[in-house]
């Protein structure tokens, strides 16, 4: 046996903690969300590993990632335009000043 | 625990992977501590290229130059758009405000990790037969694509479509 899975899913659980600690504590709107898409990367890595190196590989895995991309791209867009209007409301794109449901 | 890593090192498609990996490592830790965000989207960005490079090493081409049209190209860009429109100190500014957060937020972050690690290096995963993807990796999953999931394909074609009117939607200027 040539290759193992292991070093995939090892590496992909580094992005997605890596992606988890960056969504949870940067203030910046833009690079949280530049932080959820690191974990769908970190995803799509699982699934194309499982694709090849898996108990029953076939292209299904492929697939799959091709439509998680596609709704990253759509998160990706609707999430920019909500942090635009948010700027253009309140003046600010810092995550920890949107707090007026806490009050 | 590493049994395998002997046998790991020892071929050139895992020295590929091993470059790989810590490019995409190096560029999501670079994302996390750089301090100005435009440095940080190019460190992200290479993270993506590392990622597409390890889809080659898995033989998938096709999702290869998707992940390099879609993330490296539009997403960055994308990003880059969102902080030019949105005006920044441009430092994310020194020392936590909130230090409890953030030692709650590494604590969290290293638990998920152990917790999967423990997990993966747990498992046994038996690798059965070799994927047969034919001589042309695009043309199989085209086939796939239109024959066995092609309601999924024109659900998220109309979904993709609706995002992106709803995108133009909140973002256009409210006066005109």
């Amino acid at each position: 046996m040539g290759t193992i899975i292991t070093p995939y899913l090892t590496l992909a659980a580094i992005l997605f903690c890596i992606g988890l600690y960056g969504a949870l504590t940067k203030k910046n709107g833009v690079i949280v969300l530049l932080s959820i898409e690191l974990m769908l990367n970190a995803v799509n890595l699982n699934l194309i590993a499982f694709s090849k190196l898996g108990d029953h590989p076939a292209l299904t895995g492929q697939i799959f990632s091709l439509f998680n991309i596609t709704i990253a791209a759509a998160e990706a867009a609707v999430g920019i335009a909500i942090l635009i209007a948010i700027y253009r409301n309140r003046g600010t794109a810092d995550v920890t000043d949107l707090d007026s449901m806490k009050r | 625990m590493f049994s395998g890593l002997g046998d790991f090192l020892s071929s050139g498609t895992s020295w590929a992977f091993f470059i790989f990996a810590l490019l995409a490592i190096g560029g999501a830790i670079f994302m996390i501590s750089f301090t100005k965000v435009v440095h940080m989207v190019i460190a992200v960005a290479l993270t993506f290229i590392s990622l597409a490079g390890l889809y080659v090493i898995l033989e998938a081409e096709f999702v290869a130059f998707v992940q390099v049209l879609i993330y490296a190209g539009a997403i960055s860009i994308l990003m880059i758009f969102g902080i030019m429109m949105t005006k920044h100190r441009q430092e994310e500014e020194e020392g936590p405000k909130r230090p409890w957060h953030e030692g709650l937020a590494i604590l969290g972050a290293v638990g998920l990790f152990g917790v999967l690690f423990y997990a993966i290096q747990k498992s046994t995963f038996v690798s059965s037969e070799n994927l047969d993807v034919g001589k042309d990796n695009t043309l199989e999953i085209g086939k796939l694509l239109y024959n066995v999931h092609v309601i999924p394909f024109e659900i998220m074609s109309v979904l993709l479509t609706v995002a992106f009117i709803g995108a133009i939607v909140v973002a256009k200027r409210e006066e005109d």
